[in-house]
């Protein structure tokens, strides 16, 4: 099986018939065996939605999906077997410690901790110490922790990751990203959504979706390699007078902050004419947020 | 079964690491028990009695004594105007007043007929029917009397009278506490059975824990096993702490037997628990469940024939109370406690709520979906 999640034509509304709300259009996605996917998108993209379908807890309108050659209507027993989900919101006991959410989520799935502890080795031990505290009373970044080990703990076919890196410090964040990496060498295929565009560069390839919609599917490297136009970065003393000129300006065709710059970019050819003797301007290589946030403009 | 086995034993943990949990399991009955058969007396004592009295002659004056002897009238005041009388009921001092007319005692002598009159006080309903009924008796009490003082000087042959002498049955005191109790006991149960059920279920969803579980493979009935087992154990142990209390401060103990009690108590708790889990499947957040359960149990307890017995319900009123399990568990309550009734007599109330056992289980379960 080369294909672990195959997604054909998706759709999901919520909400009356007069007023639906459009969670999910038309959406079609291959996500081959041992990829970490990242699924990437603003707030209200859609993403939880199709999350909760491919993890059979919501039913979509319209297509069909399959999890490891299952569909996730038909047999959806045997999806909840193989997947891992994490969802967005801390949801594993808080009255229970550490230790007994472990074990509690590895005996419901009649998986024993001994027998898949390799899998959860390198993330358990930094919460070892910690094991006979209740899960409620964790650190945010420990609370993650445990979540992704009581995904693990059954050893999943995929593992499905809603949002692991929102409200988590940087650091951590990046301790997270380098466990997934650690886990993709492992064989697992993992999904991961995400509201932040730099972690799309830690994935092998990344979905764009906004409004029920997916924009581009590629890799970070394709993705930005499709970025042709010419990018500067500018500073100035008084940025938000600079993005109005910004704008103001002819052959810019979008301008917008970015960090501590204003990124600009530019119709191919035209280069930035001179905007002050305060501004510094230099020309940067576009990354993945400059691409997505072009494909964004474009499906506005 | 290892699964269920280890739902259980997390159930278990989480309600004992929850002190208030546990607080309202074991306080609430012992409170409750002590408190309110104490408080919820359904003897009138204590009415304030107004008398306006006319006639001021030995008759009117023993026929006062009388009243205020029996114990359950206060004399609050003697009015020399029905007037004044009346504005003591305005001003709340009265609940009944008695105007003894002008030469009560001659015309009762000449004439053989003499009138009283009373007003009751109806803002308090039961007070004043109760009072009114009350003082009726005595009065025909002292007009037995009088007449057989009377009768050997009008040199009549002695009129036929029926004497009545009482007997109660099964509650020789007509200790109301001894009804009271086994049914506070029930409401107690019943509370237990569907609010923490349904409060605990809810509380999954909240938290997001049972969006957790819906993804693994366990079972529907596993995990719906899992919640209605430990409460079913608590909600015998609340019964049986509730018989101590009843022993331990009341000295009652059952006419009947302890295991029909409990045979019951056990189909009724399925059927409760059934009610509380029907009540978390229809309600996102604790504050919807608790709202809900508590609008049930109102219904519940106040048309559960322990306050106001069924049987002097409108007809309508009466066939809604057909739907209520509380009735027939105070029903049996009573019964074998109070009566010492065996399982046999007990049988039409046990299939009954086998039957609500099963239907509120199967529309729970029913409803109870794993995807929306």
């Amino acid at each position: 099986m080369n294909n672990s999640v195959i997604v054909q034509g998706v759709s999901k509304q919520y909400g009356s018939k007069k007023q639906p709300v459009v969670a999910l259009s038309d959406i079609s996605l291959d996500i081959a065996t041992g990829e970490l996917f990242g699924l990437i998108g603003p707030d209200g993209a859609g993403k939880t939605s199709l999350f909760r379908i491919l993890t059979t807890l919501l039913l979509a309108d319209k297509g069909s999906a399959t999890v490891a050659g299952y569909d996730v209507v038909k047999e959806y027993k045997a999806v909840r077997k193989i997947v891992g989900y994490m969802p967005g919101k801390f949801s594993l006991y808080q009255d229970l410690t550490v230790e007994e959410n472990l074990h509690f989520f590895a005996t419901i799935f009649h998986a024993s901790v001994a027998d898949n502890y390799h899998l959860i080795k390198d993330i358990y031990e930094q919460i070892a110490p910690f094991k006979d505290r209740r899960a409620g009373k964790l650190s945010g970044g420990m609370k993650q922790k445990l979540a992704l080990c009581c995904a693990l703990i059954h050893e999943p076919k995929v593992l499905f990751l809603d949002e692991p890196t929102t409200g988590v410090d940087a650091v951590s964040r990046n301790e997270f990203w380098d466990m997934l990496q650690l886990l993709k060498k492992k064989g697992i295929t993992i999904i991961v959504s995400t509201p932040y565009m730099d972690e799309a560069s830690r994935c092998d390839r990344v979905a764009l979706i906004q409004n029920g919609r997916i924009l581009q599917v590629n890799t970070p490297e394709a993705i930005i390699s499709g970025f042709t136009q010419p990018l500067y970065a500018v500073k100035a003393p008084g940025m938000l007078s600079l993005l109005k000129q910004l704008h103001n300006t002819p052959g810019v065709l979008a301008a917008y902050p970015f960090g501590e710059y204003h990124h600009a970019v530019m119709q191919p050819g035209v280069s930035l004419p001179f905007l002050g003797k305060d501004a510094e301007v230099k020309a940067v290589t576009p990354n993945i947020e400059d691409c997505f946030i072009q494909l964004m403009q474009h499906h506005a | 079964m290892r699964t269920l086995r280890f739902l259980l034993q997390k159930e278990f943990r989480q309600i004992f690491r929850d002190p208030s949990i546990l607080r309202i399991i074991f306080m609430m009955p012992i409170i409750q028990l002590i408190i309110l058969p104490m408080a919820a007396d359904y003897e009138m004592k204590n009415i304030n009695l107004v008398v306006t009295d006319h006639d001021h002659s030995v008759y009117s004056r023993q026929l006062i004594n009388k009243i205020t002897a029996s114990g359950y009238f206060k004399l609050a005041a003697v009015n020399n105007s029905y007037q004044q009388s009346l504005r003591d009921i305005e001003a709340d001092k009265a609940d009944l007043v008695l105007e003894i007319p002008v030469a009560f005692e001659k015309k009762l002598i000449r004439e053989n007929t003499a009138g009283t009159f009373i007003a009751v006080n109806a803002i308090n309903g039961t007070k004043g029917n109760l009072g009114a009924a009350y003082i009726r008796t005595i009065i025909q009490d002292y007009n037995q009397e009088i007449r057989s003082k009377l009768l050997p000087f009008s040199g009549m042959p002695p009129q036929p009278q029926i004497a009545i002498t009482y007997a109660n049955w099964f509650n020789p005191q007509m200790n109301y506490k001894f009804f009271m109790v086994p049914g506070i006991l029930v409401l107690l149960l019943t509370m237990v059975g569907a609010n923490l059920t349904a409060i605990n279920i809810v509380r999954e969803k909240e938290i997001g824990t049972i969006e957790q579980i819906n993804v693994t493979p366990i079972r529907k009935h596993h995990f719906i096993l899992g919640k209605l087992i430990p409460f079913w154990i608590l909600g015998l142990i609340v019964m049986t702490l509730g018989f101590v209390v009843a022993r331990v401060v009341y000295g009652i103990s059952p006419a009947g037997s302890f295991l029909s009690i409990y045979a019951f108590a056990a189909v009724y708790l399925l059927a409760v628990l059934g009610l509380g889990l029907l009540v978390s499947t229809y309600s996102n957040t604790q504050q919807q469940a608790m709202l809900v359960s508590f609008f049930i149990m109102m219904i519940f307890v106040l048309m559960g024939g322990l306050y106001t017995s069924i049987s002097s319900m409108p007809e309508w009123a009466q066939w809604i109370t057909k739907l209520n399990p509380v009735s027939y568990f105070i029903d049996v309550m009573r019964m074998v406690v109070l009566k010492g009734s065996s399982m046999k007599d007990i049988l039409p109330q046990f299939f009954t709520i086998t039957g609500f056992a099963f239907v509120l289980n199967g529309w729970a379960v029913w409803n109870y979906r794993k995807r929306a």
